[in-house]
């Protein structure tokens, strides 16, 4: 089995024989022009971590393009020196998958952020890569159109980040996740060529579906500097309810039975106590701390069908012990509640230095032994982990809260993930559910998808970027290039 | 010391006294970002945001980059609105790192001689006098009333300074004479039955320059039931010096602050200067590892108060009539009074109960204003860019009055109504004076 490595980047490890040579700098900075090009160490500094911990490492340059022209000629030259391409929205991926671990050159779309079309007859939007996530939905329900995956970063995160790890959020049970509503790509391939993918089409099976295959793909096979979107009409009215559990599994339990019962809410989330007590400590608006768990759930739709399954979830929650089942009085009461549920992977951080996060997905069915089987592995290893994440959709949250400077507890803290890993996997799970593979999953993506699967994959990598220059070292394990980072 | 040396030194201090907990405690979410101005105005550049700019103090710290001039560019383009802080849901205290950082740089750098004789001046031999502040703040008087300011206006002089500090000539207040300054009351009772003992910190530039609202201040306690001790020997708030890296003379003037009000017996330290509340907020920080000072420090902060936020729990605005000719208001939230005192809608409150007007919530009121104490002096490009875009916020809602509190904000706003030629129709006042403006206006029939 493999192992969690540490990425720390080390003085030494400034280089200054880099691949890109005075010649080929001339060569970049003529594309983007001199002050789209940026080397000094501050400039790499900044872009040489994302939200993960543990792992940083410095990028030889960092380039913003301004349209796919300019990326097309980026990626020439990069294919042509062998020059490794990260591409990064903002930042916010919690897989290391925009650390760029094997040098080279990080691509910033800070300039490529405009919604350029909000189309009312076909129902989409589309967007240039940047555009921050909660722009593009506070653009499109002005028109009263619906934009349904919100991870919990949309305040800060891209459209194009969303795509390339295929991110989920709040509103997924119900709803799916971003490769759901991704209709068209214009992609950049390693070789210059730009293509277009699928269409304002809700029917189309001209060849194979390159629009999924590059949804979630983690900046591995190509650039994408444009989408066009789904959208859906918005949803009449909407309800939020907070149920409250002394018992953690009783709690897990009423998510299996609120979907037995064919009620799909749109929102069913999880939170443990510890994880409670933190957000209540940010948020302060008055959640319960003495309670062992609560599920957020909200149901969207027509008033009176949301009425009705309120009512019928509120009723399933009392009979599997939930001790109270409270609902929100007004819009901003509700919103004050999802933004604390959105804080809570942060918020955790106030606990201890580091926190390190999984997101390890079940099917719905077997939540409540998945939840029992984190606290056992947590007991047996003697660590802190609280569970909190989108239950309704069997995608949990276990973060162990620790400290990256005490070296045998994070030792102990790898053992566990890989049993919550492994366990997942045996429950018919999987080892990440909406957070990626990118450099930190790599060494267990055998465990969900065998030599055979990861040998399929690797074909498909080695056809669209046979010289391996798109954000490489990620999803794939491999032994660890000595250059640039060192494994403490 | 050369160059290299310089930077050797500082990044031993990053390392010995930078709170490493604390800046572990950044988890790198990325929240922050869009609430930070520098990053929105510089184009979304991290070093310009607040999770690069902990980045790179702990690079700094971990010796992976040396304290060079780019790592002092992105921490001095920082405004320290604390805008991070509040939205943080780690919690990392983001303003004491950068106050920190910002003591070692200017503590290991060799200014030139003129801005070290600059800096020596105005830190050690101005602020900390109340008396030199009168003199000088009355130079600027005496300029106004002499005639000169005229001569110089009709001359064209002011176009020799940069465009900032001359439009700011043009802003500043009518300043009181130098007796008036010197004449300040030092105990005041009750309009009506005393329902609190406050004692008022009065600010340096709050009782010169601004003089006016702070005796709008004072009025308005008396009328809320306050019984007002004004302590003569308190000190300059010390705010100028900590975020400019002169903690020393800081930490100086908050004793002299803490002795001065600590045997009052006040329920309640007010202050109506949102800047110099924060730093005040601050003092059991500035003071934490001084024995002899934290609890008393901690004493200090516990009293502290907005002017906003003892009217409002006096219940002012419900007791007296308030009412101003129909006008279209807004406020600007001054950061540190939102970010650090947790004071935002108390000043709302008060200004939403004057009858006959119509409150419009300004798009990003939360958002700085760029004054940030000398930050638009000193980074004058990006100081306008955030103002520029302010002020098409303040435009939109069609506002005849701009209310701020505290005096920065105040001149900020009022540089900004002139660059956009409407002195004729916009104003920027103090909320102070605004409600004593409501407070004193005939009722209509």
């Amino acid at each position: 089995m493999g192992k969690i490595t540490n990425f720390a980047f080390h003085p030494n490890d400034w280089r200054d024989d880099t691949l890109i040579t005075k010649e080929i700098k001339a060569l970049f900075c003529d594309i983007v022009g001199a002050n789209n090009y940026d080397d000094t160490k501050v400039g790499r500094l900044v872009y040489s971590y994302d939200a993960t911990p543990k792992y940083q490492a410095m990028p030889e340059a960092v380039i913003a393009p301004k349209n796919a022209a300019e990326v097309s000629a980026i990626i020439k030259i990069c294919n042509n020196y062998k020059i490794p391409i990260v591409p990064r929205g903002s930042g916010t991926n919690l897989c290391a998958g925009t650390c760029p671990t094997e040098g080279g050159i990080v691509l910033l779309f800070k300039h490529m952020n405009s919604i350029l079309e909000i189309d009312e007859e076909n129902l989409t939007v589309t967007v240039e890569p940047g555009v921050i996530t909660l722009d593009m939905i506070a653009a499109v329900e002005k028109k009263g159109l619906f934009y349904p995956p919100d991870p919990s970063s949309m305040k800060i995160s891209t459209i194009g980040g969303n795509i390339n790890e295929n991110s989920g959020g709040l509103r997924g049970l119900k709803y799916g996740v971003t490769r759901d509503y991704v209709m068209s790509l214009e992609i950049v391939l390693p070789n210059g060529d730009i293509i277009q993918t699928g269409g304002k089409l809700a029917k189309d099976v001209a060849g194979y579906d390159l629009t999924r295959l590059f949804v979630g793909s983690e900046g591995t096979l190509g650039i994408i500097t444009k989408a066009t979107l789904k959208l859906i009409p918005m949803p009449e009215a909407k309800k939020t309810m907070l149920a409250l559990y002394q018992d953690l599994e009783a709690a897990a339990r009423s998510v299996s039975k609120i979907i037995a019962n064919k009620i799909i809410p749109t929102t069913l989330e999880f939170l443990d106590q510890p994880t409670l007590k933190v957000v209540e400590d940010f948020a302060q608006i008055g959640l319960p701390t003495d309670v062992k768990a609560v599920l957020l759930i909200e149901q969207d739709g027509p008033l009176e069908i949301v009425e009705q399954d309120m009512k019928k979830i509120a009723d399933i929650c009392t009979a599997e012990k939930a001790i109270s089942v409270q609902l929100a009085q007004s819009a901003e009461e509700a919103e004050n509640l999802r933004t604390a549920r959105r804080s809570a992977l942060s918020a955790l951080a106030r606990l201890k230095p580091t926190t390190i996060l999984e997101d390890a997905t079940v099917p719905r069915s077997e939540i409540a032994k998945m939840v029992a089987a984190i606290n056992e592995i947590a007991k047996k290893y003697s660590l802190d982990i609280c569970t909190f994440g989108h239950a309704g959709d069997g995608n949990l949250h276990p973060t162990c809260t620790t400290d990256v400077r005490n070296q045998e507890e994070i030792e102990r803290v790898e053992q566990a993930f890989a049993e919550i890993f492994q366990k997942a996997v045996e429950l018919g799970g999987t080892i990440t559910g909406e957070h990626g593979v990118g450099m930190m999953k790599a060494p267990y993506l055998h465990l969900k998808l065998g030599e055979a699967g990861i040998n399929a994959m690797k074909a498909m990598k080695q056809a669209f970027d046979p010289n391996n220059i798109m954000n490489p070292g990620k999803i794939f394990a491999k032994d660890t290039r000595k250059r640039v980072v060192v494994a403490k | 010391m050369t160059a290299d040396k310089e930077q050797k030194a500082m990044q031993k201090q990053f390392k010995e006294r930078l709170n490493e907990d604390d800046l572990l405690n950044c988890m790198r979410c990325g929240f922050c970002l869009p609430t930070c101005p520098t990053y929105i105005e510089s184009g979304y550049m991290e070093s310009h945001s607040p999770r690069g700019r902990l980045a790179i103090m702990k690079a700094v710290a971990d010796g992976l980059i040396e304290p060079d001039e780019d790592v002092e560019r992105s921490l001095n383009m920082c405004l320290g609105c604390r805008a991070c802080e509040p939205v943080c849901p780690s919690g990392v205290n983001y303003g004491h790192l950068l106050e920190e950082v910002r003591d070692i740089i200017n503590q290991n750098k060799k200014h030139s001689l003129p801005v070290r004789t600059v800096r020596k001046i105005v830190f050690d031999g101005l602020f900390p006098y109340k008396n030199r502040m009168q003199s000088l703040t009355g130079l600027i008087g005496f300029y106004q009333r002499s005639g000169l300011q005229n001569m110089v206006h009709a001359t064209g002089l002011l176009k020799l300074l940069p465009e900032s500090l001359s439009s700011m000539e043009k802003v500043l207040p009518a300043i009181p004479t130098k007796k008036e300054m010197k004449n300040r009351p030092t105990h005041l009772l009750a309009h009506l039955k005393t329902k609190k003992r406050v004692a008022f910190f009065s600010g340096c530039l709050m009782d010169t320059m601004f003089m006016k609202t702070n005796d709008a201040t004072l009025k308005l306690l008396q009328l809320a039931g306050c019984e007002i001790v004004i302590p003569a020997n308190q000190a300059c708030c010390g705010a100028l010096h900590g975020h400019s890296g002169e903690k020393a003379t800081a930490k100086k003037l908050a004793k002299q602050n803490i002795a001065a009000f600590e045997s009052l017996q006040v329920d309640y330290i007010i202050t109506n200067a949102g800047g110099c509340g924060a730093f005040l907020m601050d003092y059991d920080h500035l003071l934490k590892d001084d024995q002899e000072w934290a609890e008393r420090a901690k004493k200090f902060t516990d009293k502290l108060q907005d002017i906003s936020k003892i009217l409002v729990d006096l219940e002012f605005h419900k007791r007296a009539h308030l009412q101003l000719p129909h006008q279209v208001i807004t406020y600007q939230d001054s950061c540190h009074l939102r970010n650090v005192m947790k004071t935002s809608s108390n000043p709302r409150t008060l200004i939403k109960a004057i009858d006959n007007i119509k409150y419009c919530e300004m798009k990003n009121a939360d958002s700085c204003c760029g004054s940030a104490g000398i930050y638009n002096i000193v980074e004058s490009e990006m100081s306008m860019k955030i103002l520029d875009r302010k002020m098409q916020s303040a435009k939109q809602t069609e506002a005849k009055t701009i209310v701020t509190a505290n005096p920065g904000c105040l001149l900020q706003m009022k540089l900004g109504i002139e660059r956009e030629g409407l002195t004729d129709k916009v104003r920027a006042v103090h909320i102070a004076d605004l409600l004593l403006e409501a407070y004193l206006q005939p009722v209509s029939h």
